[in-house]
């Protein structure tokens, strides 16, 4: 009993350190944006980066879709649905989680590393040394990079995949084209796709705060940069879905 | 700025610890420890691995603070400077770390610029300028376009010295210059540490426990040991001092005040059970 | 640092790639109809007893075209009845003003929608112009209590032969 009472104490103390770090980065946001092109890189890093396993995976995942719910709607003879149902859940789900996740692997290590190195050979500390704030310098462009980057990949990768569903389902399976996009059209909103891109700018801001902040926060030793690298891809995946709960109940 | 021994008594020391007492994690580092860093001098901090010396510096630059005692900097209290404040003082200072503590993404020359690029709003071609001057300097002139993985040890460190040395600090700290170094290397730090402090008239404080590497630049020594100072004047006169812990620390002896084994239970029942 | 001419070249592309496929996804796939709305057009009213569950936002059609959207819906508490304002697309203005609204369900378990059947009249409606003839929605509750009721009624007209 008592461990679990502590560590609950300290899952809601980390909570609160990381809300802390938010702030902080957060009053450094104005002043990181000046700094252009330290931003424009990072937004290089986290996104541009990204872009060739978010095309490939948003790909695979149409077209999977394509088929899985081909075979599906097929058995309910409402196989002109599969435009729908499929741009459907890639806009409001897949697309965003699992980019998100994607993105947790691919940018969110990537920044965990890099800030944990930086810790763990001193760059950081020198930093503040030569009086030059660490979170305006590195930790909030990288931030700011990662929340950018994130609804950008999102909107690419349900592009991407509804493409990939019209490729299995027209083109390999017989959908009629015309069917396939009309009754797309006829059933998708704008929120649809809004609620994507909320969902994108969401994850993108839970995924890049915990990857600066294990960053940040790492040991500095080789040990403590991996552990760090570890719990971001962990931490990032848990309150991905969680959150994304907790949004799916609010805008439906 | 005052320069040498100066009319006024007050800032003739540049760094003063007063009766400082600093603990962390229930272990105490220092308990009542009292020095002073004169202006245009090279002080040398020594003493056994883990008296805190890197602890002492950290207190220094305001990154810790005291748990009671004052850390002085040029007359003002750090520990209870603002940020900005603290910003500023830092400015005045320049720090060398043990591993240079290079910015792994920047050039050679990029990190020597950092300062400058970061804290004025130099033209180009002056901060140009600057760099090089900085560079040739430490005699790393031509290494300008390196990436630090480039460079070895000994370099690495020399680019950070000149690093903190581009915005002409008043104070300038090492942490552990000669650890790991070749003798070759440890000769031109040595030689640098001199020469920078000398043409530039600044401070040098020095921590380090390279007895006799110290001992050639060092214009007044400390040893540190549990958490206050026991010993303190120059190289030489350390060199002659009777008392047991500086005999055994300037001579390298193993064992002494610094005990050889770590606390252990009786040997031979130990063994027998 | 260094190729940052290269870096923000594609940095730029990146971002906007990005925003090509939000563009691309809103307008290809979305049926948010840019013809319909905001380029003019009328507004005609109708006052349902019940709308079931119409939205705002549901297609007005006409032989199955859809010639407008419903702009609002609101509670009259004088009258007691749903009132619906239609926005009409400019380029149909010569609906009869005795045609009818419906509410119609699309397909068997669609969204429900206005279908107006064009009536006699040789006057067109004019902007604010009020449906006359209106269908409700159909009530599920509604139709089982029709149900029941016309069994009872046939129940005692069986009843009141056999006597």
């Amino acid at each position: 009993m008592r461990d679990f009472v502590s560590g609950l104490s300290s899952i809601v103390a980390n909570i609160g350190a990381v809300a802390l770090f938010l702030f902080r980065i957060l009053g450094q946001v104005p002043q990181a944006l000046l700094r252009f092109r330290l931003v424009v890189h990072q937004v290089h890093n986290a996104g541009a980066l990204s872009l060739v396993i978010v095309m490939t995976c948003g790909l695979f995942v149409g077209m999977v879709l394509g088929l899985q719910g081909y075979d599906l709607l097929q058995r309910f003879g409402s196989e002109s649905s599969l435009g729908t149902g499929a741009a459907l859940a890639l806009a409001k789900e897949l697309g965003p989680v699992i980019t998100a996740l994607l993105f947790a692997g691919r940018a969110g290590t990537s920044l965990a590393s890099e800030i944990g190195l930086m810790r763990a050979t001193d760059q950081l500390v020198a930093m503040e040394i030569m009086a030059v704030d660490p979170f305006r310098r590195v930790v909030a462009p990288r931030f700011i990079g990662g929340v950018i980057a994130m609804p950008l990949l999102t909107m690419i990768f349900i592009a991407i995949g509804i493409f990939g569903v019209q490729l299995i389902g027209v083109q390999q399976l017989g959908v009629d084209q015309g069917t396939f996009w009309s009754q797309m059209r006829g059933s998708v909103d704008v929120d649809d796709i809004m609620q994507g891109l909320i969902k994108g700018v969401v994850f993108g801001i839970a995924c890049s705060l915990i990857a600066v902040y294990e960053g940040y926060t790492a040991e500095p030793t080789a040990e403590g940069v991996g552990r760090a690298t570890t719990r971001t891809v962990v931490n990032s995946a848990v309150l991905i879905l969680i959150l994304d709960y907790m949004i799916t109940a609010v805008m439906l | 700025m005052q320069k040498g021994p100066s009319s006024n008594p007050m800032t003739d020391n540049l760094v003063e610890i007063r009766d400082v007492y600093y603990s962390v994690g229930g272990r105490d580092i220092f308990k009542g420890l009292t020095l002073t860093v004169p202006r245009g001098k090279i002080t040398a901090i020594m003493g056994p691995s883990g008296t805190g010396k890197t602890t002492l510096l950290r207190l220094i630059t305001g990154q810790i603070q005291p748990t009671s005692g004052q850390v002085l900097v040029d007359g003002k209290e750090v520990s209870k400077l603002s940020r900005r404040d603290l910003y500023a003082l830092r400015q005045r200072l320049g720090m060398l770390f043990q591993n240079g503590a290079l910015l792994t993404d920047m050039t050679v020359f990029e990190n020597v610029a950092f300062p400058l690029r970061e804290h004025t709003d130099l033209p180009e071609e002056l901060i140009n300028h600057l760099v090089l001057t900085k560079l040739q300097t430490v005699g790393l002139r031509g290494a300008a376009k390196l990436m630090p993985h480039e460079l070895s040890g000994g370099m690495a460190r020399r680019v950070a010295l000149a690093r903190a040395m581009v915005r002409d600090p008043e104070l300038l700290i090492y942490d552990e210059p000669f650890a790991g170094l070749d003798p070759i290397s440890m000769g031109v730090v040595l030689r640098l540490l001199r020469k920078v402090n000398d043409a530039l008239g600044i401070t040098s404080m020095v921590v380090s426990h390279d007895v006799d590497e110290i001992a050639q630049v060092a214009d007044i020594s400390y040893i540190l040991s549990g958490g206050k100072v026991v010993a303190s004047g120059s190289p030489q006169a350390l060199k002659a001092d009777q008392s047991e812990l500086v005999k055994q620390f300037m001579n390298g002896l193993p064992d002494g005040p610094v005990p050889f084994h770590y606390p252990a239970a009786d040997y031979h029942s130990q063994l027998l059970s | 640092m260094q190729q940052t001419r290269a870096t923000e070249i594609v940095t730029g592309a990146f971002v906007l790639f990005g925003f090509a496929a939000l563009f691309f996804l809103v307008t290809q796939i979305t049926n948010k109809d840019f013809s319909v709305s905001n380029n003019g057009g009328y507004q005609l009213v109708a006052n349902f007893e019940n709308i079931g569950s119409l939205k705002v936002g549901a297609p007005v059609s006409m032989s199955g075209v859809t010639v407008g959207r419903v702009e609002s819906i609101a509670y009259d508490q004088d009258a007691y009845k749903a009132v619906v304002r239609m926005h009409i697309s400019s380029q149909y203005n010569r609906i009869p003003d005795d045609s009818d609204a419906s509410i119609m369900t699309a397909g068997l378990l669609g969204g429900q929608y206005i279908g107006v059947t064009a009536g006699g009249s040789d006057k067109y409606f004019k902007d604010g112009g009020k449906f006359a003839v209106v269908q409700d929605a159909l009530v599920l509750e509604n139709l089982i209590n029709q149900l029941v009721a016309s069994f009872a009624g046939k129940k005692s007209d069986s009843a009141e032969e056999s006597k």
